[in-house]
């Protein structure tokens, strides 16, 4: 039977939502936990290190996310990995998160100047003493805004999922779509519950690195 | 029990994939081409236009940049033809696609024209350059120099991005390795195979905008992007 669009679909929605916000939660925790231990060793580790950690964030760059998410999901199943689709979305999603934060705080903690670790030195700091007290909390500064930014995308990516079947907000437009036939109010009411997410964190992120160069100049 | 990796059965459907990577390059191209255009236009339409213009190209950047791809595309798909425009899945594709990337790319564009000084603008003239020469050599080629980054990461993502097509049931190679898995039930090996191909392909890409970066402006040349420079530049993903 084809049902109208209603306010009770708006709710199937937005429950929906809660889901893709879960996701995005999960995967940027763990990709950026991932991360954190990753991007100081791609800038300080030993080269063969610093190499493969470099290799991995190349690969995932240059693999669709939608082909990670795949492999994880169906992929794996045939390892006799049986992982439910929370598991297989959250942990594509990680992957693909950790590979583009090591690459922002990378480029965080090499935007400090040489300058900063020979004083440190000078200090008689040792390594792990320059990172903790002088490097990391200048780059924890400037990081700030570029990771709000990526947390667009991550809201975003979660959209992805919706193609293995994980009822997200993108998915539950798609079910709705299927017994409405409304698609014009179907997905125009999830790209505006994205929008009501994503942009506030762009406005946030715009201003955080507004406020950063003011106080540069 | 230990699984056994065969990936004969997939390249037993080397025609499916090859056909899908050829989709997947024509969709990309023209996506890209659109694009860039659009992101072109818009950058000088907001920065050069009247107000209200300008204002319709920064709503168009916001909420092209803060909702999905495949939403979008969904939109495009599924809503135009309930407004009489009946569209081919592939039209559907690249349109959507190329408003995605358009966004983005009036951003990045924007960001190159604003950072070239009017000062530098006036010099060019004072040298007598003619307005060509000024906008060729002063304009063009240094802000394109600056913002080329950011851009090729994001032309990247857009060649990353045809695989969210296949939702739409566009025949590229995401929607190829959907139709092998289902032939062969090797879903391991075939996900392995288009993950292989996808990225010799963006290395490809890549190679390719090295070597246009070399010949646009004989010098040193960075692809990868500076993220920390413009975290909003690009996008990352779908």
């Amino acid at each position: 039977m084809i049902q109208t669009f209603s306010w009770d679909h708006v709710i199937f929605l937005l429950r929906g939502a809660t889901w893709t916000l879960s996701l995005s939660i999960i995967s940027f925790l763990v990709g950026g936990a991932v991360a954190l231990l990753l991007a100081p060793l791609r800038v300080l580790g030993p080269s063969p290190v610093r190499a493969s950690i470099s290799g991995y964030v190349q690969i995932v760059q240059a693999t669709p996310l939608l082909i990670v998410v795949f492999l994880a999901f169906y992929g794996l199943s045939f390892l006799n990995i049986h992982l439910p689709p929370l598991f297989a979305a959250g942990i594509s999603l990680s992957i693909y998160s950790s590979a583009f934060l090591i690459e922002i705080w990378r480029g965080c903690i090499q935007a400090i100047g040489r300058p900063q670790w020979e004083a440190g030195d000078a200090l008689a700091l040792s390594l792990v003493q320059q990172l903790r007290y002088i490097i990391l909390p200048q780059a924890f500064r400037i990081a700030i805004p570029p990771t709000v930014g990526f947390m667009v995308q991550v809201v975003k990516n979660t959209s992805v999922v919706a193609l293995i079947g994980f009822v997200e907000l993108t998915r539950a437009g798609q079910l709705l779509n299927n017994i409405t036939f409304q698609p014009f109010a179907v997905f125009l009411t999830v790209a505006a519950i994205y929008f009501c997410v994503c942009f506030p964190l762009s406005l946030t992120s715009k201003y955080l690195s507004w406020r950063i160069n003011v106080a540069h100049r | 029990m230990a699984y056994e990796m065969q990936f004969q059965p997939v390249l037993n459907y080397a025609p499916d994939l090859i056909d899908g990577t050829v989709t997947t390059l024509v969709l990309a191209s023209q996506s890209i081409a659109l694009g860039v255009i659009l992101g072109g236009l818009g950058a000088i339409g907001r920065t050069e236009g009247p107000s209200w213009l300008s204002i319709a190209i920064s709503t168009y950047v916001e909420v092209f940049r803060n909702t999905p791809l495949l939403v979008q595309l969904f939109l495009v798909f599924f809503a135009l033809p309930m407004i009489g425009l009946q569209v081919p899945v592939m039209v559907a594709a690249v349109l959507a696609m190329a408003l995605n990337l358009g966004a983005y790319a009036t951003e990045i564009i924007r960001a190159g024209i604003v950072a070239i000084p009017k000062a530098q603008i006036e010099a060019g003239l004072s040298l007598g350059l003619s307005r060509f020469q000024i906008i060729r050599h002063i304009i063009f080629i240094p802000a394109l120099m600056i913002i080329y980054p950011a851009l090729t990461s994001q032309l990247t993502l857009t060649l990353l991005g045809t695989s969210i097509a296949s939702a739409i049931s566009a025949a590229e190679l995401s929607s190829a390795a959907s139709v092998i898995e289902s032939k062969t039930f090797r879903s391991l090996e075939t996900y392995i195979t288009i993950a292989l191909i996808y990225i010799s392909l963006t290395f490809m890409f890549r190679f390719l905008y090295w070597i246009i970066g070399k010949i646009l402006f004989h010098r040193k040349v960075v692809t990868s992007k500076n993220v920390v420079e413009d975290p909003l530049l690009t996008g990352a993903g779908a």
